[in-house]
């Protein structure tokens, strides 16, 4: 199985044009195999874009292909309304790739979401999107160094290093049941605890790969949810050990103040919790592989 | 971006928070006109982005003109921190009854905005959070529905203000949290936030750090743009538009996705080596971005190898190593290069790449195996 989308999720792309970052990435979503049932721009309903049904609104596109899940990668500007038309629309799966979105529009939409809309999910913004490998692709993720079947879950705070992690696995033959990846942004929608708490109910996956980064304190907190509610081995990679602290490091989460939020600080709350924490992505991938083999 | 003290207290007065009155000053003529219209006595005080500047002689009192001069004179060009003066602020000084502190930022955990109010302000508030954290009154404010002028007076009671004072720090509070919300701040900080004998609350101090993301719908920022405290390097960097972060390593640092170019540095150090930056190129490698990249990376002196570490998942290695090999046509590098590519069409990338593999070009099949070459060729 997978967590949050599977082989039946419908999928609109919010804001497709004939030269959008939706249509682009919505094109290759689709040709990996996922349902693309339609795109929304307020100005072409109706038109059909490579293939793609355009509708005028996410709540008219929920109406005529039962689409349960969104993909946004609009302009930080429109981004947080975007993601309150698709949970008004009711779709229970937000993807929003979208980098540079205000702070304060992200407080607002994220609370917005938990008090008028909680069957809702919205994952990122600032995150390269999901994948469950053969079954469902939303995001920029490539699909070609996914291997389908399991038992690993991945979730992971960085993009480039999720897809280090993805290769490291499938390179030994080691398969995803799915792969997170939450993004670095100050409010994320989904963090690591959704995605650990999902991993630990799906019965395909057996172990869970965590990759988080400096700053903040999700990775603490995901340490002590590990410790008190996970059975599954876990392996971890912290990067930013050598980020000078106060240095904003291309993502807004990826700062440090004082002392806490450093990846020493993260490495030891983990370790403490029973995770396996490998000093870089290579090893981690290698501590994953054991872990995976030491399961048959 | 982070604003000094004068242009922080600028955008409070937007919003309708007090402060002290006064001017910027770049000349102590200029200092001394500043002080003739604020009134004396007058307090002169160093415009630097990094606290301690009281302690290091940044901040004087003077009663006339002659004082202003001879302190104007002192803290202008005067080095706090490595931050060297170069503009003073001369506000009227006020007499102080009672020192607050006042700020809002964001709490990430509770994914709410946190308000702290203490009765104890003017000193090192990290302190009094830490010896006596129920000095601090805080309050999370739901972003959706904001700060009512009830739950400030609430939390000023809370806070134990006194009493002359709870009516007027609740409205400024107010107008605070305003300045933070629509001012697109990530932190809005008033330390301290003073009572005088007079009874009037105002600011005398701003830190106010705004969140970049949110520039589009502020023209006015641009005003703010500030490079002089700037590493010369990263100015440059700026210039072409690259995320780059100066540091005092020999290996020099490209790689694409601010998480990569975090876990290369890691490597680099795990090997033995320092890096000389951080550099992430972003999701689309091409012989833009990549010429931009080693230019910048190649005007660093202390640069002695030159480490390129690309995953490419949209952006296949193939159009990298094309990328790659354009760039270095371009730029006439004077460290030796080390690659890893790896990830979509890592075959065809390297294949392209084969031909034109050198003594100063050179391929690592893994991250660790190419940062090991990196840092003996840095300390050869």
């Amino acid at each position: 199985m997978s967590i949050f989308v599977d082989e039946t999720t419908k999928v609109v792309v919010q804001g497709i044009s004939p030269t959008s970052q939706g249509l682009y990435h919505g094109l290759r979503n689709k040709a990996y195999g996922t349902k693309i049932v339609g795109g929304t721009n307020p100005k072409r309903g109706g038109e059909e874009i490579e293939g793609i049904p355009v509708f005028a609104s996410v709540a008219e596109a929920v109406k005529e292909t039962g689409a349960t899940a969104s993909f946004i990668s609009v302009p930080p500007r429109g981004a947080a309304d975007a993601i309150i038309e698709a949970a008004e629309a009711g779709i229970a799966f937000i993807v929003c790739i979208t980098e540079g979105i205000p702070a304060q529009d992200e407080a607002v939409a994220y609370n917005r979401l938990v008090e008028e809309f909680p069957g809702t999910r919205l994952l990122g913004p600032n995150c390269p999107g999901i994948i469950s490998p053969g079954k469902c692709n939303i995001g920029i993720t490539s699909g070609d160094i996914a291997l389908p079947g399991g038992p690993v879950g991945i979730v992971s705070r960085s993009g480039t290093l999720t897809y280090q992690a993805l290769h490291e696995l499938s390179q030994q033959g080691i398969g995803q049941t799915t792969c997170v990846g939450i993004g670095g942004d100050p409010v994320p929608g989904t963090n690591f605890i959704d995605c650990l708490a999902a991993f630990e109910a799906d019965p395909e996956t057996k172990a869970v790969m965590l990759i988080g980064e400096i700053g903040g304190s999700e990775e603490e907190r995901a340490a002590e949810f590990i410790a008190a509610n996970m059975n599954k081995p876990v392996a971890a990679y912290i990067a930013g050990v050598t980020a000078p602290p106060g240095r904003k490091m291309g993502h807004a989460g990826a700062i440090i103040s004082g002392t806490s939020g450093t990846a020493q600080a993260k490495m030891e709350a983990l370790s403490a919790a029973g995770v396996n924490v490998a000093e870089n992505p290579t090893e981690c991938g290698e501590k994953m592989v054991e872990i995976v083999r030491g399961l048959a | 971006m982070d604003l000094y003290e004068y242009q922080g207290k600028q955008y409070f007065a937007r919003f309708g928070i007090p402060t002290s009155l006064g001017g910027v000053a770049d000349t102590v003529d200029e200092a001394v006109e500043q002080a003739e219209a604020a009134g004396y006595p007058v307090v002169v005080k160093a415009q630097v982005k990094v606290g301690g500047r009281g302690k290091a002689g940044g901040v004087k009192l003077a009663a006339d003109a002659d004082e202003v001069r001879i302190h104007a004179q002192n803290i202008l060009g005067l080095d706090i921190k490595g931050h060297v003066v170069k503009r003073l602020w001369v506000e009227h000084a006020s007499d102080i009854a009672k020192e607050y502190y006042a700020s809002f930022t964001l709490d990430r955990p509770a994914k709410l905005h946190l308000g702290m109010l203490s009765a104890e302000g003017g000193v090192e508030i990290e302190e009094v959070a830490q010896t006596n954290p129920d000095a601090i009154a805080r309050i999370h404010i739901d972003p959706v529905t904001g700060l009512s002028e009830d739950a400030a007076r609430a939390w000023v009671d809370r806070a134990n203000l006194d009493p002359e004072a709870r009516d007027q720090a609740a409205t400024l509070l107010v107008r605070l949290y305003h300045c933070y919300v629509e001012g697109d701040c990530d932190l809005a900080e008033i330390n301290p936030l003073i009572l005088t004998p007079e009874g009037k609350v105002h600011a005398l101090d701003a830190k106010v750090t705004l969140d970049e993301n949110a520039s589009f719908r502020h023209p006015e920022w641009e005003e703010y743009e500030d490079d002089s405290d700037v590493d010369p390097r990263e100015r440059m960097a700026k210039e072409k538009g690259l995320n780059y972060i100066g540091l005092q390593g020999t290996v020099g640092i490209i790689a694409n996705g601010a998480g990569l170019a975090m876990s290369t540095l890691d490597v680099v150090t795990q090997v033995g080596g320092e890096a000389a930056n951080f550099l992430d190129i972003g999701g689309g490698a091409n012989a833009d971005v990549m010429a931009a990249a080693l230019e910048v990376i190649n005007a660093d002196p202390a640069v002695k190898a030159i480490f390129v570490n690309i995953f490419g998942g949209i952006t296949r290695v193939d159009e990298v190593a094309k990328g790659i090999i354009e760039a270095i046509g371009r730029v006439s590098l004077s460290s030796p290069v080390v690659m890893r590519l790896d990830g979509t069409n890592a075959e065809q990338g390297r294949a392209l790449l084969a031909d034109h593999l050198s003594d100063t070009l050179i391929a690592e099949p893994t991250m660790l195996d190419a940062a090991r070459r990196a840092v003996s060729l840095a300390t050869a």
